[in-house]
């Protein structure tokens, strides 16, 4: 059965799809629609559902119900060589009784393509490995093999390309520039690209849209910086870079923003960027949006300010410093200050106050394990 | 096991996928039905031989179907000699073989681990005797150790002997022959098992101040173990139903007769069915005792 | 039981040593396969190429021979079939009844010979089947299976799983994805399980005298004429058949170690 030659990328759309293993459920009731040419990164942490979702799409592992559409046609119950996908393995699995060219050509001798050796030939020059084309997989780099897993599956001008988590065993240069050239690629030849990961730095560089697994379920949905700037649930706020979390009750709430007490302090949250407005609520804030101060700050109403506090703890990661600071009855915050030339002397035990700006926090519409309402 | 070691297989293994279906009957049922047929059916028509009796036309080599227990009572009174006599061969036997096996499967599995062509080589080495018929060995073992041939020459000369006394045909004989013919059947699973052995708990134990005769009663021995009891098993039951180097013809006498000796004489020459299929399903019934032993201990999944 | 490190050379030692001991009879076998032997191959009456040149001068002994390689080719062939298919679905399928078919495996491994070929020999007598060519090939398939199916099994299970995936994601049907994938890397595990098949059909002796019935085999051959003696053209031929087995797997290993080493320079 001849899978035909897509013209450009087609869209996804997952409905109400579940897959059940004996013992557990993998994916609950996933929906996703992914517009063709997009670049989407599935992200979660191992377990989470992420790699299920990818075999379903792909034919792999049927769903247990739910349906599977690639550019409008319901493709759920087709084998895996019968759908216009095609998969770049984490592991790569490339033929290693084959030469690199015969396992580019691989797919399209298949699909009995007229003139596979040059298409294939071409592949390996658009990932500049045309000069090892005789060469067998054991006996190339893994970035090597890694382009070749690439190769393979983009000559088959699939509807839709599916990556496995396909960097995970690169080091950090080499992915890097893999990173650069996938999304090089996907722009030229204008496919839709999903990208199963666990790696957020990753995922936020080179996807137009993010989706955050977890458990199954997608908590939230959307571009990098929106997720970044704004995450929804407590889960994504720790998976997607750092928060630091705060939990009360509303005992303020006015036109345009909603405050909560903690510890002797008010925390507010403006009403747009928090999901809840009542009741008992989290509300985090970046580690990157806050500053420390030596003296207790003379702040307006549109500044959080939290403190005293004392530094337990100060790390140098490069670029930054990373300064854990003790706020009785409020617990550890978390304030990262870039080494822009001289570095703040402070030191461990410090006394210091912390404060942000209102607009920066963002409120969760569910609470962070063990602070569920007791109430 | 043993034979794992021939599949050119490095030593990563891959998880099945969870799969089963119609394509696992189709690749199942003809080698399973063949084995239903030509080997669980033979040995249940040796149970049902064995409690036949005598017909009654009296006619030999003909027996009428029945239940006549009393056969497995008569063939453990007369063969009691030959039963006793295998098992004591295949325990000596087996004990030597494991003895002489394990420094060589040890030195091949472990210290060669570096020369991956040499360790082959040794292998081939190891296993070279099976392709020579066996027979053939065993007969020249036979011609090494004539009287006449320059060993024994040499021996009575130095009085160790007396003249009158002879190697061929007495037990020493017999379980040199045996002991010989099976170390193949020891070294490879013990070979298998040593050659995965992971080198790093010698070095932790050694880093824990156990001296090599600890290390090697603590930590070696023990988790050799599988490889000892698939080599025992391997050798142990198929010594003693062998029955060629006990034969007249080769290293034996008519004093070293063993139970495959019986059941070859009843069957082929005396065609007392019923006597030589009694002793089969009892040697039979041995190594089922001893297979489900092992399987209740380490499962099946290293048998294979 | 030697330790590792009572001497370093102990070992290496005692290792060659006990080769050299295991090689003994089959050095005597290829020597006495020179003997200028009249009647009986048991004293050294001289050196001469004769019986090599002229080993079919005794008929019977070819013949033995030839009966030996043919039932060895047909019983490997049936036997690495129904092995392989065991050994794959033993390996990639989970299910329920896995424990007993491995035990139901593994049993003819350790049930004696005389054991096999007296069932053997009895259930063919009841099916009213006369003894011969078909019998000893049924029997031959029966011993080898098993060591079949434990040298391609051990070869599946270095196959990893998304190798055929792949496949299957480059739009090959299950059938091209067995032949063109999963068949040529599980070649080599095949091939030494019909070499090992081969070995033990061509060597086997106890369960074939019980059901071959005329016709003779090689080794059937060697122990009629043990009583009597056993010619020197046997020799030739046991010698020839060794050293022909014995190239066989050295230049495998050979040829598989240059590979090797060609693919690992070359990257």
């Amino acid at each position: 059965m001849a899978v035909e030659f897509q013209a450009a990328g087609a869209d996804l759309e997952l409905i109400d799809v579940r897959k059940e293993f004996p013992g557990f459920t993998a994916l609950e009731d996933m929906d996703l629609h992914i517009p063709a040419g997009e670049f989407f990164a599935l992200l979660g942490p191992s377990g989470c559902g992420k790699t299920t979702t990818l075999r379903i799409v792909a034919g792999l592992e049927q769903q247990t119900t739910g349906q599977v559409l690639i550019g409008g046609k319901d493709i759920s119950g087709t084998k895996p060589h019968e759908r216009p996908v095609n998969t770049v393995f984490q592991s790569y699995a490339l033929f290693p009784h084959m030469t690199i060219l015969e396992n580019v050509a691989f797919g399209l001798r298949q699909r009995k393509i007229e003139d596979p050796i040059k298409k294939a030939t071409d592949a390996l020059n658009l990932v500049e490995l045309g000069h090892l084309a005789e060469r067998r997989p054991q006996q190339l780099s893994g970035g090597q093999q890694q382009r070749v897993a690439l190769a393979r599956a983009l000559v088959n001008r699939p509807a839709l390309l599916l990556l496995d988590e396909p960097l995970g065993a690169l080091d950090l240069k080499l992915r890097r520039q893999m990173q650069i050239e996938l999304k090089a690629i996907q722009l030229e030849v204008g496919l839709t690209f999903l990208h199963v990961t666990h790696d957020q730095e990753e995922a936020m560089d080179m996807a137009d849209t993010v989706a955050v697994m977890n458990k199954g379920r997608i908590e939230q949905m959307g571009a990098p910086e929106a997720l970044y700037d704004r995450p929804k649930t407590a889960f994504v706020s720790k998976f997607l870079g750092q928060s630091n979390l705060f939990v009360g009750s509303v005992v303020d709430s006015n036109a345009n923003t909603v405050s909560i007490e903690v510890g002797g302090h008010k925390i507010s949250v403006p009403k747009d960027r928090a999901e809840k407005h009542t009741g008992k609520i989290c509300i985090g804030v970046r580690p990157e949006k806050a500053t420390f101060h030596r003296d207790q700050p003379k702040l307006g109403s549109d500044h959080v300010l939290v403190g005293p506090g004392e530094i337990i703890d100060i790390r140098f990661t490069g670029v930054s410093n990373q300064y854990l600071i003790e706020i009785p009855n409020v617990g550890e915050l978390t304030v990262f200050a870039q080494n822009v030339g001289i570095s703040p002397v402070v030191e461990l035990g410090e006394k210091v106050w912390v404060s942000w700006k209102v607009e920066h926090s963002f409120g969760l519409s569910d609470l962070p394990d063990g602070t569920e309402d007791e109430e | 096991m043993a034979f794992a070691a021939f599949g050119s297989a490095p030593a990563t293994e891959h998880k099945s996928p969870v799969k089963s279906g119609r394509i696992v009957l189709a690749l199942l049922m003809p080698g399973l039905i063949y084995l239903g047929l030509f080997f669980f059916t033979p040995l249940f028509s040796l149970i049902i031989t064995s409690l036949e009796t005598p017909a009654a036309s009296g006619a030999i080599g003909a027996y009428d179907y029945g239940f006549a227990w009393q056969n497995y009572v008569t063939v453990l009174q007369s063969y009691f000699p030959q039963i006793l006599r295998s098992f004591y061969y295949a325990t000596v036997a087996t004990l030597i073989a494991l003895l002489i096996s394990y420094p060589l499967a040890y030195f091949i599995g472990v210290k060669l681990r570096r020369f991956p062509l040499f360790q082959r080589l040794m292998l081939t080495l190891v296993i070279a005797p099976f392709f020579i018929s066996f027979l053939l060995r065993t007969i020249a073992w036979k011609q090494i150790f004539a009287d006449e041939g320059w060993i024994m020459q040499f021996v009575y000369n130095m009085h160790w002997m007396p003249t009158s006394e002879h190697f061929l045909g007495s037990d020493f004989a017999v379980i040199f022959g045996l002991t010989y013919n099976f170390i193949p059947f020891m070294t490879l699973p013990l070979y298998t098992t040593l050659e995965r052995f992971d080198i790093r708990f010698l070095e932790a134990g050694a880093d824990l101040y156990a001296s090599p005769a600890k290390v090697f009663r603590k930590i070696t021995l023990p988790l050799s173990m599988p490889g000892i009891i698939s080599g025992t098993l391997l050798v142990f039951i198929p010594i003693a139903g062998d029955y060629v180097n006990a034969s007249r013809d080769f290293l034996g006498s008519s004093k070293t007769s063993m139970i495959g000796t019986m059941v070859e004489s009843d069957f082929l020459q005396n065609w007392d069915y019923p006597s030589a299929s009694a002793l089969s399903v009892m040697l039979m019934a041995v190594i089922v005792v001893l297979v489900s032993l092992y399987v209740r201990s380490a499962g099946t999944e290293d048998l294979l | 039981m030697k330790r590792f490190a009572i001497g370093k050379f102990t070992l290496p030692v005692y290792s060659v040593l006990a080769l050299c001991f295991m090689l003994i009879p089959i050095v005597y076998t290829i020597v006495f396969s020179f003997n200028n032997s009249h009647r009986s191959n048991t004293t050294w009456e001289g050196f001469t190429f004769d019986k090599w040149l002229g080993v079919c001068n005794r008929p019977d002994v070819c013949e033995a021979l030839g009966n030996s390689l043919v039932i060895g080719a047909v019983s490997t062939l049936i036997a690495t079939i129904l092995g392989t298919a065991l050994a794959i679905g033993l390996v990639r399928y989970r299910f329920r009844a896995r424990a007993l078919v491995n035990l139901a495996l593994f049993l003819p491994m350790a049930t004696p010979e005389v054991v096999l070929g007296a069932g053997l020999a009895g259930l063919f007598f009841n099916a009213g089947v006369g003894a011969g060519w078909v019998t000893i090939i049924i029997a031959h398939v029966m011993f080898c299976l098993s060591f079949v199916v434990v040298t391609v099994k051990a070869r599946v299970q270095t196959l990893d799983p998304v190798l055929e995936e792949a496949g299957r994601d480059l739009y090959a049907n299950p059938n091209q994805v067995f032949w063109k994938i999963t068949f040529p890397l599980l070649l080599p595990g095949i091939v030494s399980a019909a070499l090992l098949a081969f070995s033990l059909s061509f060597d086997d002796f106890i369960i074939t005298y019980f059901n071959s019935g005329d016709v003779t085999t090689f080794p059937k051959y060697i122990y009629v004429a043990a009583a009597r003696g056993v010619p020197a053209e046997a020799n030739v031929i046991a010698s020839g058949v060794f050293i022909a087995a014995i190239l066989v797997v050295l230049i495998t290993q050979i040829r598989g170690a240059v590979k090797r080493k060609r693919l690992l320079k070359s990257s």
